[in-house]
């Protein structure tokens, strides 16, 4: 089925990358070109974000300061923070994928706004480069959360800087979730439904509806952060009266719901791979689209989780901590669907599907101790220790990085019109998949045996599990430097890929690779559903029917 | 509405689709600036619960008549805008360019306004921190408030203002019947600040007051 | 591996994180054979039959799971919750310990006027309420085995309270970031047997307790001026005021607690007694927080009905 091996013309004329002056890049609209760029950016900070946990681990080898200053540190941990929240797991799927493939797969010439697009890049740049000035100035010590009045009285630190870096990457990633949510809505090819979308744009969608309504909530509270250091207005100055906790609300608005703006992509980008490498449909694919949505909406109503301790009315707790048990269902729905999908397949263990298949085990792991952190009780004893740490590592590193290694070796034949080697990929995929629980799983014990976050000192008999956790990191830092190695080698000596190696549906695959500046010769017309990768015998369709039109009719 | 091919841009292949994109990403916009002044007014919110009476006598220092006066400014602004806005979409270039100008000026005599405004609020020691008149917290926490605000509103409309002095400039290189929607986005963001105003003043102005 | 239960209450959060883990298993279990059951069975070219699903299994399988799910969430929120509500209050007898927090030192003071730093020496099985505040930015009082912790906020009050009946010595750590030396801002909570820590007080140097160091500030810093019988100022009588409930100028009432007091020491207009002008200065800036808290200790021990018998 489908037109699997199709390869027209040579290889890269006549595909978006056969431009390659400076200029061409800077100035681009095309916003796989732009997907490009970002990922670069994004590339050199998750790199950054990585060298200083790898001090931060090091660190922590032994309970006394070796390497750092008790100073040092805390400018690290806030580096790392601020860098792979803002600067790599925010943008690093949407703006990626999300900018290279959104088009692609609903049929489209390139998003609504391709100027707001590059704009976007843009602004994303001179965050990344205002955070690295921070951190050339001395860096900041604030935490990622730049809680008052810590942040905004007592730092000696760049905090101004910082927040100037955060706020601006707000504004890009604004920027991006206008652009997706316009696209999505006004640019659908002729007969993509709403229930016909891919689950990877339903995923896009719903990130961009968090990005969109929840960033401009982060924007404020940095501002008044910064009006109250710089010019001393009183916003949360509990000296003046104001209410340091209100600044807590404000940003965990923000915050919490970013948590799903991290996670959502992944879910998206895991959908289409297990779909494909089990050769199935995504199992209750209704299900799927509801739960992300309402995980959309619910995310923004459990913010006071991360607050329970902070002196907010006891019953406010018991709304927050009703609301995120609830938060659990949808996301128990997905492990399920996920599940549900391989039943029957003819499950393919490639690279993608391995990391895939990682990403399920660590996001039922990082979402079932999410119910521990709902339980008040238990909340109250380990929140603020390694027991979150490990919690929020599990999601937002375990699952998402892994769907973002997953989805980057699902779609580099696509991206870049080479194949890579499939076997260091599943090495690779293996070695992250131990290597992260070698890190991360020692931090639930170290936590809720009672130790703090965001320790330099810390006691003792905790040395063991910090060890523990250390010396997975080394592994765990090899397996996300290997790609380098291999996907580097693919681009200068890998096999050339066809239009559609995986065999996979969607309309993605229906173009070469790597695909056309114009994407579509014509514009598609799309018939049935996503993800026909068997016969369906209950609907009254061909078993063999092509999953779209091949570029015909207008 | 005419409109030349070369106000189509990629990926569109139609005007009408891709005129309603842009309204539908500005209003998209809209709802992510309704947000990021949320979290103004939640502070506002706050801070006015926690002491009445003190938040009050704050506000009641502020310039009642530099406020109205400005809100009157602002609202006939909407009007002329809206004209502007209107008569373009109808090819009425003379009387868009009319309309715009007015639009600039009155936004201008905003600023102008509100400099006078702050100038007055300054020699009256209404500026926390610097050898501030209240002792109280609130009236502290009010003109924190204060200065916040409407500098946030006042860069937002000096963004306004740029935008329709935008517009003007193509119109002065003769372009501008073709950027209806440009004018009509332009539009849609005015009102949006002119709203934002309308929400600041009885908070800001009328508080306290009888 | 598990931390030591140093009071009853940590035994409880204990069996609900037990509770917890289990039900964790049982799904990871679930969830693991189901993902290495199928990936096995239906590996590409293996035998098994594939075919559609039958057609309940569209349905109401997800139905099904879904409602578990969220029957298995409400159940850990009862259960969770249940735990939390029989917390909430501390029982009117509890040992009131003050608990002032600054980068980066815990000092505490005893009711009978016993300062410490870094420690806190309590009884064994007496109940201990803290009544905390920070003189700059927020801290967390934690202490793992008791499985309590608390933000400590500047310019508010906040409580906690335990129960330990465990002789020991356990950490005590600030577990919300407040700077350079966050790490360092440790200390331990000694529980001691009620003989040991009645010997132990004695032993301590003994100064006035907490309310005989209010009654001379309540005089010196002028508070006696107007509140006091006879004072020629208009001012609302304290005497016996702790717990009662007290009528507002805007018609609502508040509770005269910890934290009302303090606000009407520190942001007096805040909330106006009715029937009184708003005149009290603030003393924001004027009473440390170890003054207030030494204040409120005197109004709180004022008998009740002293100036009513008029």
């Amino acid at each position: 089925m489908e037109n699997a091996g199709v390869l027209r013309g040579a290889p890269d004329t006549g595909s978006y990358l056969s431009e390659s002056s400076v200029k061409s890049w800077l100035t681009t609209t095309d916003h796989k070109r732009i997907a490009i760029l970002y990922a670069f950016s994004i590339t050199l900070f998750f790199f950054l974000g990585g060298v200083a946990a790898t001090i931060i681990r090091l660190e922590l080898f032994t309970p006394n300061g070796d390497i750092v200053s008790a100073d040092g540190y805390n400018r690290l941990f806030t580096l790392h923070g601020i860098v792979m929240v803002w600067f790599f797991l925010v943008p690093s799927i949407p703006t990626t994928f999300g900018n290279f493939l959104l088009p692609l797969m609903i049929g489209a010439r390139d998003v609504a706004f391709p100027k707001l697009n590059l704009l976007s890049w843009y602004l994303f740049v001179i965050a990344g480069l205002l955070t690295v000035a921070t951190l050339l100035a001395g860096g900041v010590d604030t935490g990622w959360t730049f809680y008052t009045p810590f942040s905004s009285l007592y730092s000696n630190s760049n905090v101004l800087l910082a927040a100037a870096g955060v706020f601006v990457a707000g504004f890009s990633s604004i920027a991006t979730g206008i652009n997706f949510i316009a696209t999505i809505h006004m640019l659908r090819a002729r007969g993509m439904t709403w229930m016909r979308l891919p689950l990877f744009a339903w995923a896009m969608y719903a990130t961009s509806l968090v990005m969109v309504l929840a960033t401009p909530v982060l924007a404020m509270s940095l501002l008044l952060i910064s009006v109250e250091r710089i010019f001393g207005l009183p916003i949360f100055d509990p000296r003046a009266g104001g209410d340091p906790l209100l600044f807590q609300h404000l940003f965990w608005f923000y915050s919490h719901p970013a948590v799903y703006i991290m996670i959502l992509p992944a879910m998206g980008v895991v959908s289409e791979i297990i779909a494909c490498e089990a050769r199935r449909r995504v199992f209750g694919y209704q299900f799927m689209v509801y739960a992300m949505v309402a995980i959309a909406v619910l995310g923004f109503l459990v913010w006071g989780h991360h607050m329970f301790v902070s002196g907010q009315s006891p019953y406010a707790s018991m709304v927050f901590s009703f609301l995120s048990f609830v938060i659990a269902v949808p996301s128990a729905i997905k492990v399920f669907n996920w599940t549900g999908t391989l039943y029957r397949g003819q499950i393919r263990f490639s690279a993608p599907m391995l990391y895939a298949l990682g990403f399920l085990g660590l996001f039922t792991i990082g979402g079932l101790t999410g119910l521990f952190l709902a339980a008040i009780p238990v909340d109250v004893h380990v929140t603020d220790t390694y027991f979150v740490v490990a919690h929020f590592h599990y999601i937002m590193v375990g699952a998402s990085v892994s769907a973002f290694f997953g989805g980057l070796h699902f779609w580099w034949p696509k991206i870049t019109g080479r194949l890579y080697s499939e076997k260091f990929a599943t090495l690779a995929a293996i070695t992250m998949f131990f290597g992260f629980n070698f890190t991360f799983f020692p931090q639930f014990i170290a936590g809720y045996l009672g130790m703090p976050r965001r320790y330099y000192h810390y006691a003792p008999e905790y040395q063991i599990w910090n060890v523990m956790s250390s010396s997975g990191a080394v592994i765990l830092a090899a397996a996300y430097l290997a790609p380098l190695a291999y996907l580097g080698w693919s681009l200068v000596r890998g096999e050339r890929a066809s239009a559609n190696p995986r065999g996979a549906t969607g309309l993605e695959w229906s173009v070469p690779s790597p695909p056309p500046t114009e994407n579509f010769d014509r514009p598609p017309v799309v018939t049935v559903g996503p993800y026909r990768y068997h016969p369906e015998h209950e609907t009254h369709q061909a078993p063999d029917h092509p999953a779209h039109e091949p570029q015909r009719s207008a | 509405m005419a409109t030349p091919p070369s106000a189509l841009h990629e990926p569109w292949r139609e005007p009408e689709r891709q005129h309603d994109a842009m309204v539908f990403g500005l209003w998209v916009f809209l709802a992510s600036e309704v947000l990021f002044f949320g979290g103004i007014l939640l502070t506002y919110a706050v801070a006015r619960h926690a002491d009445p009476q003190g938040f009050a006598a704050g506000a009641r220092a502020s310039d009642l008549f530099f406020g109205t006066l400005n809100t009157a400014v602002l609202m006939t602004s909407s009007l002329t805008m809206a004209v502007g806005e209107r008569a373009l979409k109808e090819g009425l270039v003379r009387w868009a360019r009319w309309a715009l100008i007015a639009t600039v000026l009155l936004g201008f005599a905003f600023l102008v306004f509100k400099g006078f405004e702050y100038r007055d609020d300054f020699e009256k020691h209404l500026v926390p921190g610097l050898d501030f008149r209240f002792t109280g917290r609130a009236e502290q926490l009010f003109w924190g408030f204060y200065w916040t605000a409407t500098v946030i509103h006042a860069i937002h409309l000096s963004v306004g203002i740029g935008a329709v002095g935008r517009l003007l400039l193509l119109d002065w290189r003769g372009e501008m019947p073709s950027h209806w929607m440009g004018a009509e986005a332009t539009a849609l963001y005015w009102h949006l600040v002119d709203i934002i105003w309308i929400l600041l003043y009885p908070l800001i102005y009328l508080t306290g007051r009888p | 591996m598990m931390p030591v239960e140093a009071s009853a209450f940590a035994g409880r959060v204990d069996h609900l994180f037990f509770l917890l883990i289990g039900i964790s298993v049982v799904i990871i279990v679930l969830v693991v054979t189901l993902v290495f059951g199928f990936a096995v069975r239906y590996r590409s070219g293996s035998k098994a039959k594939r075919g559609p699903l039958p057609r309940w299994v569209k349905r109401e399988v997800e139905i099904g799971w879904t409602a578990v799910t969220l029957f298995v969430a409400l159940f850990l929120f009862w259960w969770a919750s249940s735990a939390q509500v029989e917390e909430w209050t501390p029982p009117p007898n509890a040992l009131e310990i003050h608990v002032v927090a600054k980068q980066w030192m815990w000092k505490t003071q005893h009711p009978d006027g016993v300062r410490e730093i870094n420690a806190l020496h309590v009884p064994e099985g007496v109940p201990v309420k803290l009544v905390m505040t920070s003189q700059d930015v927020i801290h967390s009082f934690f202490v793992p085995a008791l499985r309590v912790k608390q933000d400590v906020l500047p310019g508010r009050y906040t409580q906690l309270w335990f129960n330990a009946d465990r002789v020991g010595k356990y950490h005590l750590f600030c577990a919300e970031y407040c700077g350079t030396d966050h790490s360092r801002m440790t200390g331990s909570v000694v529980v001691m047997t009620q003989g040991d820590y009645a010997r132990w007080l004695a032993a301590q140097p003994q100064g006035d307790d907490l309310a005989a160091q209010g009654a001379k500030l309540f005089v010196s810093m002028g508070c006696s001026g107007c509140h006091s019988e006879g004072a020629r100022v208009h001012a609302p009588s304290l005497a016996g005021i702790y717990g009662t409930l007290q009528p507002l100028s805007d018609g609502s009432f508040v509770r005269a607690d910890e934290g009302y007091l303090r606000d009407s020491i520190m942001l007096p207009r805040r909330q106006v007694v009715a029937g009184y002008a708003p005149i009290m200065p603030s003393f924001e800036g004027i009473a440390s927080e170890d003054q207030v808290v030494a204040v409120i200790a005197y109004l709180k021990a004022m008998p009740k009905g002293r100036n009513e018998a008029r």
